[in-house]
C-alpha cells in the first residue's frame, strides 16, 4: 500500500462544492432575513435573491443527482460502520492527545465513515425536507383554496425554518472539522486543486499510473 | 452680418426661454378663458349632440322641474331608468341579508338619520322637494337632472324645508340659478358633480368616508392616479359605468374578490372593481417580486398595497365624533369651534352645538381586515346591548371564505344617542320648524321622543349614549405605483397586517419552539465547538511542553 496524491475531486464536485457553499450561503443569509432575524436586506430583495438561489440550487442539485449515479460516485456515500468508532474515539479522545486521524482515504473511499455517514444524511434527508418544504411554500398560492390550508402553511413554514438551522448547525461543524488534523489549509485545498493523499493498493497504483496519469502525481 | 449673426444666436437662445416663460404663465392660476377638458367617462364620453342648439333648453325656465321635463321631452325613457336607482329610490333591499337599506332607512354614526331629517339631507336627493312621507316618488318631472350633468358650477340646492330659524339663515342670499346657462351646459357627470355630495358625505368635506373629498375635484397624480386633472382625468363615472341610469359598484354589497376580471370587451358594465379593468394579473410580470405581487391577488385586495394612506390631499376626515357634548349654548345660541387646521390650510370645526365634538385625521393608515363584501347593519329595528360598543355596520369575512380578502378600512367610533331601555338606536328629529326639532332646540329628549313617534316605533322614553363603530372600506385615493406598500410594510412584526388573522406570514409569523431550539441548538454547537477547540489547544501545548 502506497500514500499517493491522487485527483479524488473532479472539476465537476469542486464547481459543485463551491457553488452549492455560496448558495446556502445566500439562501441562509436571505432566509433567516425573510424570518426577521436581521433586515439587511429589504424584504422583497430578499425574496428575489432566496428564491433566484434556490432554483440555482435546485438545478445544480439536478446535474449532481445525474453526475452521482452516472460516474458510481454515489458508492463513496454508502454507509459502513467500519472505521466509524475508531472515527468517533478520535474525535472524542484521541485529538487531544495529539493522535495522528485513524482513516486513510482509499480510492473508492474518499471520505472517512462519519463523514460519509454526515453527507448522506445531509443528502436523503435534510436537503430533500428544504427543498420540497421551500416549493410547497414558495408555490403556497397555487395551493391556497384547500382545507386547512394556512395549517399547512404552518407546517410547511416550521419544517423549513427547522430544517434551515440543522443545515446551519451542519455548516457550523463542518467548517471545524476542517481546523482538525493538519491544518486547515490541507484541509480545504483538496476541493481547491482536486488532489489528497489516498492509500493505494498497488493494483490501483498501477492501473493510475498507466492509465489515468493526469490523476495521480 | 456679425450684427446679424448676433441677433440670430440671441434669438435662437432667448427663444426658448421666452416660450418657457408663456407656458409658466398660461399656468397661472386665472380664470381659464375656456372650459377645461372633459373627464374620462368610459366609451360615452364625446356625445352626439350640442345642447346649447336645443330649442328646449332655450325656453324660459323659472324652476327645477321645467328643466327636467324640456330633458325629458328629448331623453324619453330616461326618468324610467332613472327612477330605479338609488340616487332617487334612496332604498336598497341587499338580496343576501333581506335589511332594508338606503339613506331612507339607515341609521349611521354622523349626523344619525336622514329619516324624518329630509328636509335638510335630502339636498342630497337627486331630486326635488322631498322633504316629508309626502314625496312623489312616481313623478318623473321631480328628478333633478342638473345636479349631476351641469358643468357650470353655478347650479346649487338648498334645504327642501326651512327648518329652524338659526338654520334657515345659511342658506339665504345666494344668487339666483340661471337655468338656461345651467341646462345648456349638461355633459356627462364632472367630478365636482358627484362631488356636491358624496365628497361632503356626513356633514362636511370628507367627514364621512375619508377617501373621498373635494381634494379629487383637481387632484393630482400623487393624490389619484386615475382621476389626475393632468394625466388620466377619469370621472367617477369611468369606473362606477353605467347601464341605464344604474351604476356599477356599491357599498352596500361589495365585490370583495371579483375572479372575473375584464370579460369580454365592453361586456362588463355591472361591477367596478379595479380587476374588470385591470384583470387578474395586474402586475406586469417582469420580476420575481411581480410573479409574486400577482399570487397576492387572491388574498390581498389591490386597495390594500395601492392606498397606502386616505385623507390625503389636505383634507382632513372626522375619525371620532362624540354627540354627548352636543347642545351646549352660549346666551341661549348655539355656536361652533374651530380647533384643527388642515393640510390645505382650512379650518375645520371641533365643536358645534347641534352636533358635539369631532376629532379629524389626516393621511391615516387603515384598518385591515378579511372582508367578504358583506355589510351588516345596526338598523332602526336591531336590539343590542347597550352596554358594549355598537358596530353600525360590521362585516364578515374570513382567510377560508373565497369571496374575502384583505381590505383597507376607515374604522368610525362615535358616542351617539341611542334608546337605553329598548337597547336600540333612534330616529333623532333634527330638522324641523316645529318646536321639538334638535337643530334649534337643544334638546334631545324631546327631539328622540318625536322622531320616534313619527314612525310609530317604540321609545322606552329613556336616551342616552352609546359608543358606536362604523367600517368604510376604502377604495379611492389610489396612489401612483411608486407609493404603493412595499412587502416588509406587512411581512415585518409590527406591521400593517399585524391584526390581520387566519394567515402565516413570514417576516410577521414565527414559530417560538422552532426559533427557540434552532438558536438554542446554534449556540450549543458554537460552545461544544468552541470547549473542543480549547481542550485541544491546551492538551496540544501540554503535549508540547512533554516534548521539551
Amino acid at each position: 500500500m502506497a500514500i499517493r496524491r491522487v485527483r479524488i475531486f473532479t472539476l465537476f464536485e469542486r464547481f459543485w462544492h463551491w457553488s452549492q457553499m455560496f448558495l446556502i450561503v445566500v439562501l441562509m443569509i436571505t432566509g433567516f432575513g425573510l424570518h426577521g432575524f436581521h433586515h439587511l436586506l429589504t424584504f422583497e430583495q430578499a425574496v428575489t435573491l432566496h428564491t433566484l438561489a434556490a432554483f440555482s440550487l435546485l438545478l445544480l442539485w439536478a446535474f449532481s443527482i445525474f453526475w452521482l449515479f452516472t460516474t458510481r460516485n454515489w458508492r463513496h456515500f454508502i454507509p459502513t460502520v467500519k472505521g466509524m468508532w475508531q472515527v468517533l474515539r478520535f474525535y472524542s479522545f484521541g485529538i487531544f492527545q495529539g493522535e495522528h486521524h485513524p482513516y486513510r482515504k482509499a480510492y473508492w473511499r474518499k471520505h472517512n465513515p462519519l463523514q460519509a455517514l454526515a453527507y448522506l444524511m445531509l443528502k436523503i434527508v435534510l436537503f430533500p425536507l428544504i427543498w420540497v418544504s421551500g416549493l410547497i411554500y414558495l408555490f403556497y398560492f397555487l395551493w391556497r383554496d384547500i382545507p386547512h390550508a394556512t395549517q399547512i402553511l404552518d407546517s410547511v413554514a416550521l419544517i423549513h425554518t427547522g430544517a434551515a438551522f440543522t443545515i446551519l448547525v451542519f455548516v457550523m461543524i463542518h467548517i471545524y472539522m476542517l481546523t482538525t488534523g493538519h491544518s486547515f489549509k490541507e484541509h480545504v485545498m483538496p476541493m481547491i486543486t482536486g488532489f489528497d493523499d489516498v492509500d493505494l493498493s498497488p493494483e490501483e497504483e498501477a492501473y493510475l499510473l498507466k492509465d489515468e496519469p493526469g490523476v495521480i502525481r | 452680418m456679425r450684427a446679424f449673426l448676433g441677433l440670430a444666436l440671441a434669438l435662437l437662445l432667448v427663444g426658448p426661454l421666452a416660450t418657457l416663460n408663456a407656458s409658466d404663465q398660461s399656468q397661472w392660476p386665472t380664470p381659464l378663458a375656456s372650459k377645461p377638458p372633459d373627464q374620462i367617462s368610459g366609451p360615452l364620453s364625446g356625445g352626439t349632440g350640442d345642447h346649447t342648439k336645443y330649442d328646449a333648453l332655450k325656453q324660459p325656465f323659472t324652476s327645477g322641474p321645467e328643466v327636467t321635463k324640456a330633458c325629458l321631452s328629448c331623453h324619453t325613457e330616461t326618468g324610467k331608468h332613472f327612477m330605479k336607482n338609488i340616487h332617487w329610490t334612496w332604498e336598497y333591499r341587499n338580496p343576501d341579508t333581506g335589511q332594508m337599506l338606503g339613506k331612507k332607512h339607515l341609521i349611521n354614526n354622523f349626523c344619525t338619520n336622514a329619516r324624518g331629517n329630509e328636509g335638510m339631507c335630502a339636498q342630497c336627493h337627486a331630486g326635488y322637494g322631498w322633504k316629508d312621507e309626502s314625496f312623489d316618488f312616481t313623478d318623473e318631472t321631480n328628478i333633478d337632472c342638473l345636479v349631476c350633468h351641469e358643468t357650470t358650477g353655478t347650479y346649487y340646492k338648498t334645504p327642501n324645508s326651512e327648518g329652524s330659524p338659526a338654520c334657515s339663515i345659511m342658506f339665504e342670499g345666494k344668487p339666483p340659478i340661471d337655468y338656461n346657462l345651467v341646462a345648456q351646459s349638461v355633459n356627462l357627470p364632472q367630478r365636482a358633480n358627484c362631488g356636491t355630495c358624496h365628497f361632503y358625505g356626513g356633514g362636511g368635506d370628507n367627514v364621512k368616508h375619508g377617501d373621498l373629498s373635494s381634494a379629487l375635484t383637481n387632484p393630482p397624480r400623487e393624490l389619484d392616479v386615475h382621476m389626475d386633472a393632468q394625466g388620466l382625468n377619469f370621472a367617477c363615472t369611468a369606473c362606477h359605468v353605467t347601464k341605464s341610469h344604474v351604476w356599477a359598484g356599491s357599498r352596500y354589497r361589495v365585490i370583495a374578490n371579483d375572479e372575473q376580471g375584464t370579460g369580454k370587451p365592453g361586456q362588463r358594465r355591472d361591477v367596478a372593481t379595479c380587476e374588470s379593468c385591470h384583470g387578474n394579473e395586474p402586475h406586469p410580470v417582469d420580476s420575481l417580486a411581480a410573479f409574486k405581487r400577482n399570487d397576492h391577488i387572491s388574498s390581498i385586495a389591490c386597495q390594500t398595497c395601492h392606498i397606502p394612506e386616505f385623507a390625503r390631499g389636505g383634507v382632513a376626515t372626522e375619525t371620532d365624533w362624540d354627540w354627548r357634548t352636543a347642545g351646549k349654548t352660549r346666551n341661549g345660541e348655539g355656536y361652533h369651534e374651530h380647533g384643527y387646521t388642515q393640510g390645505n390650510g382650512e379650518e375645520r370645526y371641533t365643536y358645534k352645538s347641534i352636533k358635539g365634538t369631532f376629532t379629524y385625521g389626516e393621511n391615516l393608515v387603515p384598518l385591515y381586515r378579511w372582508f367578504d363584501g358583506q355589510m351588516d347593519y345596526t338598523t332602526i329595528d336591531t336590539k343590542f346591548d347597550i352596554t358594549k360598543p355598537v358596530a353600525i355596520n360590521d362585516f364578515t369575512g374570513s382567510r377560508e371564505d373565497p369571496r374575502s380578502r384583505i381590505w383597507p378600512f376607515k374604522k368610525m367610533t362615535t358616542w351617539m344617542p341611542a334608546d337605553m331601555g329598548n337597547g336600540t338606536l333612534v330616529y333623532n328629529h333634527l330638522w324641523g320648524e316645529d318646536e321639538d326639532s334638535y337643530w334649534g332646540n337643544y334638546d334631545m329628549g324631546r327631539s328622540i321622543a318625536h322622531g320616534m313617534k313619527q314612525f310609530n316605533l317604540p321609545y322606552s322614553g329613556e336616551y342616552g349614549f352609546v359608543e358606536t363603530f362604523s367600517y368604510w372600506p376604502i377604495t379611492h385615493m389610489v396612489a401612483p405605483k411608486e407609493e404603493a406598500l412595499a412587502c416588509s410594510d406587512c411581512h415585518a412584526e409590527n406591521g400593517r397586517l399585524d391584526g390581520v388573522t387566519g394567515i402565516y406570514m413570514p417576516g410577521r409569523d414565527h414559530n417560538v419552539w422552532v426559533d427557540t431550539i434552532g438558536i438554542i441548538a446554534v449556540i450549543g454547537t458554537l460552545f461544544v465547538i468552541l470547549g473542543h477547540a480549547l481542550i485541544r489547544f491546551f492538551s496540544s501545548m501540554k503535549t508540547k511542553q512533554g516534548q521539551h
